[in-house]
């Protein structure tokens, strides 16, 4: 994704966040303010949300560990399959190469959603591996769940990568009289590494930012954390301040790895 | 067709492969209904993320440097937070602000229902994405056509609907497309809200009769349809607007 | 030899004119009229501030100092849209990329402006537009897009183009340097019909022959100063500063 409008730098924290996080925190100042004083109009000794949030702020980082844990992990494994299913498309064996398409059709236009409950439902909650019980608890299936469309997104960035190279290399190496794998290993891909890198981490972020989904499986992470705690405070005051919050945090973590990925874009434009 | 109903009941009897939407009338008209909710709601949201789209890369390009920071500012916010948790912000957190009580039974009356706080949440967030695939568009354009305009006395808001937005669509078309197809995949997310849309129906089929992998297969088969339909559909458009000679490639998500 | 020239007070007053583009000063004190029918050339090496000059001349470019005045217009001190309007209809141009709207059909890239901006009736204009679409000798090519014509053809739809406003000035910013050599022609000989028609002319070109037998009146312009004007017999024929000579005999 482009963007000719401004002069990227490689962002230092204070023009990073200044603009933007301002915006964010008035945001939730704002409405913890506005939910405040509603709770003082209806008197009594209610602690103010914004003390709330401070309060249930370790639970929630906790939640919020389990969506690193999530997105790293399917990221790692999302990456690896799509590796497969990547080069699996740029085989030289036509039936293969049809194959690996449409399952990465398949799996990148599938909704994460209907993907993670497909998942859930049909792994089983453990395995037998040769004779040992392998429990496959509800995280590790969001894990498998969620590395699915990843993969199928990756095997396009290695796809695009690879055919972006001119064919000029490959018929240097063919001169030099590279092997097809030879070519593909030590000519091709070495290039495409760094090609592949500012797709692959926007699609980190996006993942990162659909790792809340597993709240609905019924995954503890941050969201699920989020209901818990208005199940325990029962207050509906502390609604908007708390997403807002959440918000907050996801846009902090997510938000320099966006301008980190446009930076490398414009430097190798 | 009822052959084809009796087929898929003969396929229960027999084999146990229970596909209940093909043979029994009450799940049919459910996911039908369904369907015909995630259509409605992809298309409210697709209305609205042009709306949307449109309106935040004009403002992105404003000449007033606060408004233009803001709206760069809450483009950078949507597309960096999880659409999950900005929908439970409008549904849970929004919502109860505008449901004034009733005087009458002291009952909180909510103004939009989870269906239009969806289209809301996921025409913002969606928007956003076209906004920026506009963005690319419109910067494509080039200077010396703008200067064109001006020479001949068109305002800002003619260069931009009669020359620079007519121009940057063709642009983004494919960016668009691809956006659309992101659209018709995050209206699963209503069903976090309690919209009965398609996925949401078939929860409740499932849980009822216990055919987990046949509503899947027929979930996914849905949206294989949907995003083939609309793909083909958008392919149509930018074979039609295309200009002689003049090209250009979006930006890809 | 120029076409006869007709005698009028100054359309067009350009008086001490400075620009900068940042630390660049591309033009530095310019003065010049041109009467009502003129047909005026500006030449000189690349650079030299020629194209900003023009655009001076229709606001697209707002000196640092010095007054534009065109017809009744000042042009740097237009306050209100409706005034704006009245100036750029009644100051033209034609650019050196032709700029032509390239989603738009010939013909509408002809209606465009006057159907939009200065509000005329569609089926007028229309007609006009086919007309002016005869006489730069288009006709036929109504519904093709810009990109399906010569880099000639489409020059002459963007003089139809300029023409549509009924303008009293046209500004020419180089337009036949984009162009193939074969198709400059026929892009001079509609130029040259509009100034035998008394049109008032102003012309950024490298065309020097065209120069030497059209304008009334040729402008030398160099680091952003005139350095000699006058009809064109006299700067071909007799050029009075060096850097005229040494340009003149770079170019012919």
């Amino acid at each position: 994704m482009s963007d000719a409008t401004r002069p990227i730098g490689l962002p230092g924290i204070h023009r990073l966040f200044s603009p933007l996080v301002v915006l964010g925190l008035l945001g939730v100042f704002g409405a913890s303010t506005m939910a405040t004083l509603m709770a003082s109009a209806d008197s009594g000794p209610r602690a103010s949300t914004l003390w709330l949030l401070v309060k249930w702020t370790p639970l929630l980082f906790q939640g919020f560990l389990m969506n690193m844990l999530l997105s790293v992990s399917a990221m790692a494994l999302g990456t690896v399959i799509g590796a497969f299913w990547g080069l699996g498309q740029l085989s030289d064996i036509a039936p293969l190469r049809r194959v690996f398409w449409t399952v990465t059709q398949f799996f990148r236009n599938a909704p994460w959603l209907v993907i993670l409950f497909f998942v859930m439902f049909l792994v089983p909650f453990e395995v037998r591996i040769a004779g040992v019980t392998v429990p496959l608890p509800d995280w590790l299936k969001a894990i498998i769940g969620l590395s699915l469309p990843v993969a199928a997104n990756f095997a396009e960035i290695l796809r695009g990568a690879v055919q972006s190279i001119s064919s000029g290399q490959w018929e240097s190496a063919e001169s030099f009289a590279f092997s097809r794998r030879q070519a593909m290993w030590l000519i091709i891909l070495p290039q495409c590494l760094r090609r592949m890198l500012p797709p692959w981490m926007n699609l980190y972020a996006m993942l990162t930012m659909t790792t809340v989904l597993a709240s609905i499986v019924g995954v503890q992470e941050v969201m699920a954390t989020v209901a818990k705690v208005n199940g325990a405070e029962g207050r509906t005051d502390l609604l908007l301040p708390i997403y807002t919050y959440v918000l907050i945090w996801f846009f902090a973590y997510c938000y320099p790895i966006a301008r980190f990925t446009r930076w490398l874009e414009q430097r190798s434009a | 067709m009822q052959g084809v109903w009796d087929w898929f009941r003969w396929l229960y009897d027999q084999y146990g492969i229970n596909f209940s939407v093909f043979y029994d009338p009450f799940d049919r008209s459910s996911v039908l209904g369904g369907l015909l909710t995630t259509l409605k709601l992809a298309g409210a949201c697709l209305l609205g993320s042009l709306v949307v789209g449109v309106v935040m890369a004009w403002l992105q390009g404003s000449r007033v440097a606060p408004v233009r920071r803001a709206a760069i500012g809450l483009v950078e916010f949507i597309r960096n937070t999880p659409p999950l948790v900005q929908l439970y912000f409008f549904y849970f957190g929004l919502s109860p602000f505008l449901s004034p009580v009733d005087p009458h039974t002291g009952l909180a009356q909510p103004i939009l229902g989870a269906y239009l706080w969806a289209v809301i949440a996921l025409s913002l967030y969606e928007g956003v994405f076209n906004a920026e695939a506009l963005r690319a568009g419109i910067d494509a354009v080039p200077q010396t056509t703008i200067e064109t305009c001006e020479a001949f006395a068109m305002s800002r808001w003619q260069t931009f609907t009669l020359v620079v937005l007519p121009l940057a669509l063709r642009t983004s078309l494919p960016a668009l497309t691809n956006n659309t197809v992101n659209l018709i995949k995050s209206t699963t997310l209503a069903y976090a809200i309690g919209v009965p849309e398609i996925l949401s129906i078939s929860t409740q089929i499932w849980a009822d009769r216990l055919n987990v992998l046949e509503m899947m297969i027929v979930l996914l088969a849905v949206y294989m349809l949907l995003i083939g339909a609309l793909t083909a559909g958008m392919g149509t458009i930018e074979r039609q607007l295309r200009i002689p000679g003049f090209g250009g490639q979006g930006a890809a998500r | 030899m120029g076409i006869p020239l007709p005698a009028a007070q100054p359309l067009i007053e350009l008086h001490d004119i400075h620009k900068s583009f940042g630390a660049h000063k591309v033009l530095a004190g310019i003065s010049m009229d041109v009467r009502q029918g003129e047909a005026v050339c500006l030449i000189g090496p690349s650079g030299s501030g020629k194209s900003t000059l023009l655009r001076c001349m229709n606001g697209l470019v707002l000196p640092d100092q010095g007054t534009v005045r065109i017809g009744p217009f000042d042009v740097g001190r237009i306050r209100h849209d409706r005034d704006k309007i009245a100036m750029r209809k009644y100051v033209s141009i034609v650019f050196q990329q032709y700029n032509l709207y390239p989603h738009k059909t010939v013909l509408q890239n002809v209606t465009l402006a006057p159907i939009h901006v200065l509000k005329q009736d569609r089926a007028e204009v229309e007609a006009r537009a086919h007309a002016l679409l005869a006489k730069v000798r288009l006709s036929g090519k109504e519904n093709s897009y810009p990109s399906q014509l010569s880099g000639g053809q489409q020059q002459r739809v963007a003089i139809a183009r300029a023409l549509a406003m009924r303008p009293n000035v046209i500004l020419f910013d180089e337009v036949t340097a984009a162009l193939d050599p074969e198709t400059v022609g026929e892009v001079l000989a509609t130029i040259r019909e509009l100034v035998e028609e008394g049109l008032t002319c102003i012309l950024v070109t490298h065309e020097m022959g065209f120069a030497r037998e059209v304008a009334h009146r040729v402008y030398f312009t160099d680091q952003g100063v005139i350095l000699e004007d006058g009809p064109p017999e006299q700067i071909f024929g007799a050029p009075r500063h060096e850097r005229t000579k040494a340009f003149l005999s770079q170019v012919l």
